[in-house]
């Protein structure tokens, strides 16, 4: 296939940025996305331009590196996948696809399509652990019986693979599929009950300050979600932030 | 508790409750107004005692007026705030993809919603007030009906109802089950609360789109 792509570039945090045109061919149907970029990238390294800056990993779907907003959706058009895993079949021949970082105040790039998401971490160290003493006696977690409902839905939630897709996604860049995902896997369990009280505030009152938008419940995070993350978690966390706030 | 209405979640649950709150007001001003197309002595009956009784009319009045107050202006605040948490926008985004329009649109559906509020104010409440509480003017209990179907003459005020309602409509397919997942209430009840809530939003407003238009027709 033969495609143009029109892609973000910006040298630098501070450079303004602007979309850029490229063309490109002979792109086998078979490349995954990310595999087409490292084909335009090759060609601009000969002809002696900068390549474009994207992040990956795993490339396995796995480590939620990858980002880019493909043809206006987080991941690009497939449900249920991150970039790496998005294949050129989705696309047809002549197709223009746009391609630009994940968009948030709180997710700055930091050059092209690279992004700095490390509000998310900063989010995560606020509260999204449980304590537990490591010196040699630490109880079996299997020891703790546990119905199988929630066992499930906190590994479901578990599952988040901190992308971002959900913030890039949101009309509000919301990052409360997220946190409510980070939320969710302790507080369902028993042995997220004894923080479960200030992590709820603290995770909340981090992810605000870090300039995250507020969820109107428009869902568009859960569509775009690579590990369809539901919205229970959502109503889950407000439930568990009401409660701590009443109490203290 | 300190605090709670500056954190996110606390102004979208509150956000939640002022909505919860104007839709059980909405239902039961929709109540009393049907009678009108029924029976003009029991509308006039209604509209008499909520204009009289104090209970209605110095506590529940004023909690109306704020809780309308309060979520338009949290709209607006949220609103704006949201907007900023992307300073830089995308060239190309799919919303339709993944969100309803009524969704994404909630404060478009609102303004028109509370342009409507203003009109309604002007046409109904000022006058209100000024008979009972300015001017004093002689109580007629029987006068409520003659008032309704008067204001509904005009078809440019018929028709400036019936686009509010449709927009309201529009502002509830999303906002019904939209309040109860801000106040964390998604279960196994959510999938038949979803159903309900399109046809309370499809229902109600479509009731008082019949109200203003069989005055409209009938009082000619
Ligand atoms: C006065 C003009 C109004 C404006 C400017 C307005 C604006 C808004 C906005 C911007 C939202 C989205 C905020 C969010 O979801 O967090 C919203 C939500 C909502 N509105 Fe309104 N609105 C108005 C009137 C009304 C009325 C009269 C009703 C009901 C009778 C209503 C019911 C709702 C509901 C149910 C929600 C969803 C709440 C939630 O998601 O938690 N609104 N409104
Ligand atoms: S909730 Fe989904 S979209 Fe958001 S960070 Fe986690 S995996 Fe990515
Ligand atoms: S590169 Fe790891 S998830 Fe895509």
């Amino acid at each position: 296939m033969n495609l143009t792509l029109k892609i973000w570039r910006q040298k630098n945090a501070s450079d303004k940025g602007k979309m850029v045109d490229y063309k490109i061919n002979d792109v086998s149907p078979d490349m995954s996305f990310l595999e087409m970029l490292d084909v335009l990238n090759t060609e601009l390294i000969e002809k002696g331009d900068d390549p474009v800056a994207f992040d990956h990993d795993c490339r396995e779907g796995i480590c939620g590196m990858c980002s880019l907003y493909i043809n206006g959706e987080a991941h690009g058009p497939d449900r249920g996948i991150t970039t790496c895993q998005l294949h050129m079949r989705k696309f047809k021949d002549g197709d223009t696809i746009y391609i630009e970082p994940f968009r948030a105040k709180a997710f700055p790039v930091i050059k092209d399509l690279v992004v700095d998401r490390s509000s998310f971490d900063r989010v995560q160290h606020a509260g999204g652990f449980i304590s537990v003493n490591t010196s040699g006696n630490t109880q079996d977690a299997n020891a703790i019986p546990i119905n199988k409902h929630d066992a499930d839905a906190s590994f479901d939630a578990a599952t988040c693979i901190g992308c971002g897709a959900c913030v890039a996604s949101c009309k509000n860049s919301s990052a409360m599929l997220f946190v409510s995902a980070k939320v969710s896997q302790f507080a369902l369990l028993p042995q997220g009950q004894v923080e479960a009280t200030d992590r709820v505030l603290n995770m909340v009152k981090q992810m605000d300050e870090e300039g995250f938008g507020n969820c109107t419940n428009t869902g568009a995070c859960e569509v775009e979600c690579p590990k369809g993350i539901s919205l229970e978690n959502i109503a889950r966390m407000n439930r568990e932030f009401l409660n701590a706030s009443l109490k203290g | 508790m300190s605090g709670f209405l500056k954190s996110s979640i606390g102004r979208k649950i509150a956000m939640a409750l002022s909505a919860l709150f104007l839709m059980i007001f909405l239902l039961q001003h929709f109540a009393i107004n049907i009678t009108s197309v029924f029976s003009e002595s029991l509308f006039n009956e209604l509209s008499h005692f909520m204009g009289t009784n104090p209970v209605v009319q110095f506590a529940l009045q004023p909690i109306l007026i704020f809780g309308v107050i309060f979520h338009f202006v949290m709209g607006f605040v949220l609103e704006i705030k949201n907007k900023g948490a992307r300073n830089v926008k995308y060239v190309k985004n799919h919303g339709a993809a993944n969100s309803s329009w009524m969704s994404r649109n909630m404060i478009w559906s609102g303004l028109v919603i509370l342009a409507f509020i203003v009109l309604h104010f002007i046409d109904f409440w000022f006058p209100e007030i000024n008979h009972k509480y300015i001017e004093f003017l002689p109580e007629d209990p029987n006068r409520y009906y003659h008032e309704v179907v008067e204001k509904f003459h005009s078809p440019i005020r018929v028709g400036a109802y019936v686009v509010a309602f449709v927009l309201l409509a529009m502002h509830l397919l999303h906002g019904f089950s939209s309040a109860f997942q801000s106040v964390g209430a998604n279960n196994k009840y959510t999938r038949g609360l979803k159903g309900f809530g399109k046809a309370y939003a499809i229902l109600i407003p479509l009731g008082f789109i019949f109200i203003a238009l069989f005055h409209h027709i009938n009082g000619h």
